[in-house]
């Protein structure tokens, strides 16, 4: 075991040391990683009841959820909600952040602090406080009040995104740009937009996500034709454990490694395109 | 004055405050038309918020600024049709070469054929036609540098705003480059007001010097002038290496230590307290018995020599304790002359090397 | 011909300061068009947040009658309610605790480890974060329940006789809680621990300091910045978190964010329910602003 008594850090401490630490930290990593895997194979089971391993194979869970009216009702509702809210977040979030990073005035900051007041502010109280608002407007159960309301919880990911993206952007190139003839909207449109379409779509990815994952403020403003998949499945955990969440479950957690691949390729093609050129 | 190459230009009174910070104070320049002018002074000194006053980036509290007859100051920057090359060149990633030429092309909607070969006329000025479909980030610092300065000129402006562009770049690629530059600007007469805070470059390249410090112009001056007749401390300090005298001025005439000087006609100093500014190169070493008739002089005591190849420094130690610095070619008989460390020695300065200034105000 | 006062002041400051008025207005202009551009994102705040908020705010300073009163308040102090608190607030300390005891030690791994391998290792905290929250409270319940993995495997290993009650009381809640909120722990810990300098710790070392040395009396002060991000992201989440606890804690687990829903839900208590929403937001925003004004945790949220 030559491996043990080789350095492990620049203080010399040997990998041997510091076995405690990988045994903890592989605990630590099966007890992120498991929930999540063990759900896959257990919604491919045949039986009636949750197993693990499963007995057999099969895909009744998922015939379950597809021939459900309900389920796929709900699964329209959710998707078409989070790509209304990316459609309605995104550009206003991304003007904002524009805005606030070229002003260059002393309450910029306190703008964008305001702006990210949603994550702040606890979930329950949101879903209180639209739920009473939507009442008086006749919003509840609609699909517009679920838009404007994701979107609300999604701007802030949206404007810091963006707002990074554009600190590593270099801005003397919109500058040069309109130095050259361009007005500030077509030097935004033909040299901003394309460098920071990484952060754009990162920001993206992640309002989607808000808004398909979002629960709390959903149970209390969605409903009837209107309800969402979180607010059903919410509904069939509280009352029993309904295997076909299973099937749910592991197709939201493909959406989620699609979003999260999607998201590392994006950024890290955003680290790569915007080295400062001096470094070069 | 105006031609169809280059527009005179003209800045009055310009004021520019952050806060409580005058970046710029009621500062004034004239530019001829085909003029090099460089704005040259320490970071901070406001040279850069007044090329972007010029661009149309900053927006002044007040003050004029005129491109020939016309007032531009509320101008937007892309109406305003002059060049501007960046510190770091700020050339578009995510376009190559030809296309970061063409963009100024593009916007004015000029054909497709015109755009090419003007793009390939601008490139060829810079020695860059082969590399036009380059992608930006595989090309040198230097390379960087010309498609910046091609794609500023491309659209023939009749005035170029360059701020710090050598900055990024090498020693010697730096010194290439300013001839370039200037070759360039003999070439297409543009007016040409350029932004750096390397006295040499300054020197170098421009037909005028404007020094600026604390968002006001200290001098503005043609290069010799400027070396040979600073008018501050200031500049006199920032322009060159110098030693510093302090001198006491009694009924019109300048002493050292009680010796009086004798100081060149068009000489000023003429401030409450006034410096005699001791060039390195300027001085005279007076072997024993040279007759330094004609000659101002000062005695010290050889304190350190330092040896630099191409010339070496002496540390002369004077009798109140100042001491300054002599710069002296190495050549053999020159070596041979000096005296060893801790010798007395006497030095001779040129009426005409003699500079008085006043301290900076 | 003689010029007015007036007339001649503006002349002079014509010479002095041309243009001066004209661009001060061009200014102001751009200024305002500039801000215009945020003013979507605040009305769709404004409206969908602010307003709601305020106007919870209102409805807590109200009786059933309509009229003024503190009374909401007040019940605040009723024991029931301070039964939710202390509920709240140890499971919130418990969850915080277990998250900086593994999570510090796995963020310091990730941190040590060469950037290939610390991106592959980086999927088992990325992942969770990016699953569901009702996917991962479902795995946990499935997982925990009388007749799940857990049990079932030890009793088919004999080492329980019957099942254990591990779901539906706070012990299930405190796992799921902590599975949930271990991603906020290891991501802004992982962040300050990556902007280290090593040079650092070979300085340590150069100076003589032994390897725990090293790591106790410089690398773990300079981590505390993200420690502190860590701590207070999930004791803040904590605190108001609603979807696990009721999953997991089958009722009986009771706390603040439940006690708001029931009071809206099932009393239709919306004076009730606001003072409680008001005073988990006051605490909130109190632990926040404390974090910052000594850690500077605007840091947490991107910035």
């Amino acid at each position: 075991m030559n491996w043990l008594k080789k350095p492990a850090s620049d203080t010399q401490i040997t990998h041997g040391q510091r076995l405690w630490l990988y045994c903890l930290c592989g605990l630590t990593m099966f007890f992120l990683m498991a929930p999540s895997l063990l759900v896959i194979p257990m919604s491919f089971s045949d039986s009636r009841f949750l197993q693990f391993p499963p007995e057999s194979y099969g895909l009744r869970w998922y015939e379950n959820y597809l021939f459900s009216i309900e389920w796929m009702d709900a699964t329209r509702v959710s998707f078409t909600a989070a790509i209304l809210t990316v459609c309605l977040s995104v550009p206003i979030g991304t003007a904002a952040a524009y805005a606030l990073h070229v002003s260059g005035v002393r309450y910029a900051q306190i703008l964008q602090m305001a702006l990210t007041t949603p994550i702040m502010v606890p979930v329950i109280l949101i879903g209180i406080g639209v739920f009473f608002l939507y009442a008086r407007l006749g919003l509840n159960n609609s699909i517009l009040g679920l838009v404007l309301a994701h979107s609300m919880l999604a701007l802030p990911f949206v404007l810091i995104t963006v707002s990074a993206g554009l600190k590593t952007y270099d801005m003397n190139q919109e500058l040069v740009a309109r130095s050259l003839g361009a007005s500030r909207l077509t030097a935004f449109l033909t040299v901003t937009l394309p460098q920071i379409r990484f952060s754009i779509i990162s920001g993206s990815l992640l309002a989607f996500l808000t808004s398909l994952d979002e629960v709390v403020v959903a149970l209390f403003i969605s409903g009837g034709e209107n309800a969402t998949l979180t607010r059903r499945m919410f509904n069939a955990l509280r009352d029993e454990i309904d295997p076909t969440i299973a099937s749910i479950s592991t197709l939201l957690i493909a959406v989620s490694c699609l979003l999260l691949v999607l998201a590392q390729i994006f950024g890290r093609e955003r680290q790569n395109e915007y080295r400062p050129q001096e470094e070069t | 004055m105006s031609s169809d190459v280059s527009l005179p230009l003209s800045i009055r009174n310009v004021t520019k405050a952050y806060g409580s910070f005058k970046a710029l104070d009621s500062v004034s320049l004239e530019v001829e038309s085909g003029e090099f002018v460089t704005l040259l002074g320490p970071s901070g000194s406001g040279k850069t918020t007044l090329l972007m006053v010029l661009a149309g980036f900053v927006r002044p509290e007040s003050g004029s600024v005129r491109f020939g007859e016309d007032e531009v100051v509320l101008t937007p920057p892309h109406k305003r049709g002059v060049g501007m090359v960046f510190q770091n060149y700020a050339l578009f990633p995510h376009m190559d070469v030809f296309h970061n030429v063409a963009y100024p092309l593009r916007l004015r909607k000029v054909s497709k054929a015109e755009q090419h070969e003007r793009v390939m006329k601008s490139l060829d000025l810079v020695e860059l036609g082969h590399l036009a479909a380059r992608r930006v980030d595989q090309l040198s610092g230097g390379q960087r540098q010309r498609v910046a300065l091609a794609r500023a000129i491309v659209f023939e402006p009749r005035i170029l705003l360059m701020d710090e562009p050598l900055s990024a770049l090498d020693k010697k690629l730096r010194e290439t480059m300013q001839i370039e530059i200037r070759h360039l600007h003999e070439r297409l007469g543009m007016t040409t007001v350029y932004v750096t805070h390397d006295q040499r470059e300054a020197l170098t390249m421009s037909d005028r010097v404007a020094v600026i410090n604390h968002g006001r112009f200290a001098q503005i001056d043609k290069p010799e002038q400027l070396y040979e007749r600073p008018r501050s401390r200031f500049v006199a300090d920032f322009i060159g290496e110098s030693s510093f005298l302090p001198v006491t001025t009694k009924d019109g005439s300048v002493f050292l230590d009680g010796v009086p000087l004798t100081l060149p006609e068009d000489n000023t100093g003429g401030g409450d307290q006034n410096w005699l500014v001791v060039r390195p190169e300027k001085l005279e070493v007076l072997a024993n018995g040279t007759d330094g008739t004609g000659l101002n002089l000062i005695q010290g005591v050889v304190k350190e020599m330092v040896y630099q190849g191409e010339s070496f420094l002496l540390y002369v130690g004077l009798k109140d304790g100042q001491s300054m610095t002599i710069r002296q070619p190495t050549r053999r008989e020159t070596l041979a002359s000096i005296p060893k460390e801790g010798q007395p020695i006497a030095l001779g300065l040129h009426p005409h090397d003699t500079i008085v200034v006043p301290d900076s105000d | 011909m003689s010029l007015s006062l007036s007339d001649q002041v503006q002349a002079a400051t014509d010479r002095e300061a041309p243009n001066r008025d004209t661009l001060k207005r061009a200014g102001e202009q751009e200024h305002r068009k500039l801000l215009g551009l945020t003013s979507p994102s605040f009305i769709l705040l404004g409206v969908i947040l602010y307003l709601p908020i305020g106007w919870l705010f209102w409805l807590s300073l109200l009786d059933k009658k309509d009229e003024f009163t503190w009374e909401n308040y007040a019940r605040l102090f009723d024991p029931l309610y301070i039964k939710t608190f202390t509920t709240t607030l140890e499971i919130s300390v418990i969850v915080t605790a277990l998250c900086i005891a593994v999570g510090y030690p796995l963020a310091y791994f990730l941190s040590q480890l060469p950037r290939r391998a610390a991106g592959i290792c980086m999927i088992a905290v990325l992942l969770p974060f990016w699953t569901s929250l009702l996917v991962r409270t479902y795995a946990w319940l499935v997982i925990l329940q009388r007749k799940g993995l857990v049990n079932t495997w030890l009793q088919d290993w004999g080492l329980i006789d019957a099942p254990l009650k591990l779901v539906h009381n706070q012990t299930g809640t405190v796992i799921g809680m902590t599975h949930i909120m271990l991603p906020f722990m290891v991501l802004p810990l992982y962040a300050a621990m990556k902007s280290i300098p090593s040079d650092l710790m070979r300085a340590a070392s150069n100076c003589g300091a032994s390897p725990s040395k090293a790591f106790w009396q410089v690398f773990f002060p300079l981590s505390l910045p993200g420690l502190a991000a860590g701590f207070t992201l999930v004791f803040v989440l904590c605190l108001g978190f609603y979807v696990t606890p009721v999953l997991l804690g089958g009722g009986r687990v009771q706390m603040w964010a439940m006690r708001i829903e029931t009071n809206v839900a099932v009393y239709f208590n919306w004076g009730a329910a606001s003072s409680l929403g008001v005073a988990l937001l006051l605490v909130t925003l109190i632990i926040l602003y404390f974090a910052n004004r000594l850690f500077g945790i605007n840091k947490i949220y991107g910035r």
